[in-house]
């Protein structure tokens, strides 16, 4: 559905992103993840044929973004970083007009029909000036849903909303997924593992990563890990539980704590609580220790 | 086309709930109503014309110093808010946006220039006016005031700054207005630079003389205008 191959975009003499290629099939959810400055807007921009790229090409829903921009844009939901609304209107007229410039044919129906999707019916003749944060996020999501497009690009979608609207408006992109095409763009590392199939890390306008979460941490940690504590710490704990095959390391962590490192795919959690129970020294808690996306982003963007 | 119509529509409606569009028309109608009441107590009849124009050189540099807050806001704004990002991120061409936004300031000029017409009603209930002049004047006043309106669009998609925009745009209407005050003894340009006037060609207008090429004056001022817009607006894209 997205083809992007060997993106170069300058801004003067400064590369935003460099070389960036990558795919999205049809009906994925793929987020694209980086710290601030990385390139996703740019990337994003180039995407929804707001501006061209310096070098290399992008298809999306089988048009060349430079060639084909019209086409491009009449299949392409776009919602910018900032929302881009008219305080003074009210959400049904905004939404009217943005359907109109997109060329719907029956604007009223689409209108209702996305007020409903997005929870924002009950505002309809609310100025959009008036509207919390949470609602113009949802307006934004629905102004990229009127024209019911194929792709969708949203740029940090759940910026800036309260915990309980970053749940609702993740859950309203999942609902989307399947068959619409849908790349975002966070910062926020959980977001891209709960919402998105996929995920692209990008870094100083290259991509560093490219994978499912689940594969990315796995990938990345190296290993099984397991953190437990015991009431009697003692040396030969450690010399047992190094006996134990598959084990790689055991750490002290002080206090009775231990982290405990296995080989990928190796769960030796019964093995290790029935040495520790056997050995005597009083299991008061033994958990995974998960390597967080977090650590794997700050790791590869470290590097 | 139809989008520009489109987004005539919602600049139109954005106008109407602004309060800058009410201000600027009740100023308006205050000082051409003031200009009319001088027109028409003065005492020497047989210099009608004459002071008619003199009240018109009122008028016209009036219209040049309100048009550029008529159109401030319509391009510059959008790219202080990023609502421009919508524009130009859905299916519609950037001349389509800059006629768009022109034509709806260019309409609400219209209107204010409506609600003027009471005037020759006045003249045809107490006297018996020329209805030729008028007429053309009319028509004079409404091309005109695109050309002013279309420098504000021009200024306005130069910058962020409303301010700015509005600045430059009288500058340019002042520049505009001043080229008609070249000597002739400034040079073989002389004759050029005044012909570039907008006064130039309001003068025949309000006589009551309808040259084809006053009117090509107009609408090329106005074309250029929008056309300077428009790539203003597409190099934003290559930055």
């Amino acid at each position: 559905m997205i083809q992007v191959e060997n993106l170069t975009k300058y801004y003067g003499d400064l590369a935003a992103i460099k070389d960036v290629s990558f795919n999205v099939d049809k009906g994925e959810i793929l987020a694209f993840l980086g710290p601030n400055g990385a390139g996703k807007t740019t990337t994003m921009r180039i995407l929804t044929a707001y501006m061209p790229p310096s070098a290399g090409s992008a298809q999306v829903a089988g048009y060349d973004v430079f060639h084909d921009s019209l086409e491009v844009r009449r299949r392409v939901g776009y919602m910018p970083e900032t929302v881009p609304l008219y305080p003074e209107m009210t959400v049904r007229s905004y939404l009217d007009f943005v359907a109109r410039l997109r060329g719907v044919d029956d604007c009223r129906k689409r209108v209702e029909a996305v007020m409903e999707t997005c929870h924002v019916a009950d505002y309809a003749e609310t100025a959009i000036g008036k509207l919390s944060k949470g609602y113009r996020q949802r307006v934004g999501l629905a102004q990229a849903l009127v024209h019911d497009p194929e792709v969708l690009v949203l740029d940090e979608p759940t910026i800036g909303l309260d915990p309980k609207q970053i749940i609702e408006v993740r859950e309203l992109i999942r609902s989307l997924g399947g068959e619409r095409t849908i790349i975002l763009s966070t910062h926020i590392l959980s977001e891209a593992s709960q919402v998105c199939g996929r995920v692209v890390i990008i870094n100083e306008g290259q991509i560093v990563a490219e994978d499912t979460p689940e594969r990315l941490t796995a990938r990345l940690k190296g290993g099984e890990r397991v953190y437990l504590q015991v009431s009697q710490p003692s040396a030969e704990l450690e010399a047992a539980l190094r006996a134990i095959e598959g084990i790689t390391t055991v750490e002290a962590k002080g206090d009775g704590g231990y982290e405990v490192e296995s080989v990928l795919g190796a769960d030796r959690r019964t093995e290790i609580a029935a040495a520790i129970v056997k050995g005597g020294w009083g299991l008061l808690e033994m958990r995974p220790v998960g390597m967080s996306l977090e650590e794997i982003f700050l790791k590869l963007t470290a590097e | 086309m139809r989008n520009t119509f489109t987004i005539a529509k919602r600049e139109l409606q954005a106008y109407f709930v602004s309060p800058i569009a009410y201000a600027v028309t009740a100023a308006f109608l205050l000082v051409m109503g003031i200009l009319f009441a001088l027109f028409i107590i003065n005492p020497r009849g047989a210099q009608a014309s004459m002071v008619f124009f003199f009240g018109s050189i009122f008028s016209v540099f009036f219209l040049l110093l309100i048009a550029p807050l008529l159109t401030m806001r319509l391009l510059a704004e959008e790219q202080r808010s990023g609502t421009i990002e919508l524009l130009l991120t859905s299916p519609v061409r950037d001349w389509e946006v800059v006629v768009g936004k022109f034509l709806a300031s260019w309409i609400l000029f219209a209107i204010m220039l409506l609600l003027t017409l009471y005037y020759p009603v006045l003249l045809e209930r107490f006297g018996d006016p020329d209805w030729g002049p008028i007429a053309s004047g009319y028509l004079g006043f409404l091309l005109m005031g695109g050309a002013l309106l279309s420098v504000g669009v021009l200024t306005s998609s130069l910058t962020q700054n409303q301010i700015v925009a509005a600045f430059l745009g009288v500058v340019i209407n002042m520049l505009l207005l001043l080229c008609y005050f070249v000597p002739d003894f400034a040079g073989p340009l002389s004759g050029f630079v005044s012909y570039l006037s907008i006064l130039t060609h309001f003068i025949d207008l309000i006589k009551g003389v309808v040259d084809t090429k006053d009117v090509i004056y107009y609408l090329s001022v106005i074309a250029a205008c929008l056309f300077l817009a428009t790539r203003a607006l597409e190099t934003r894209r290559w930055r």
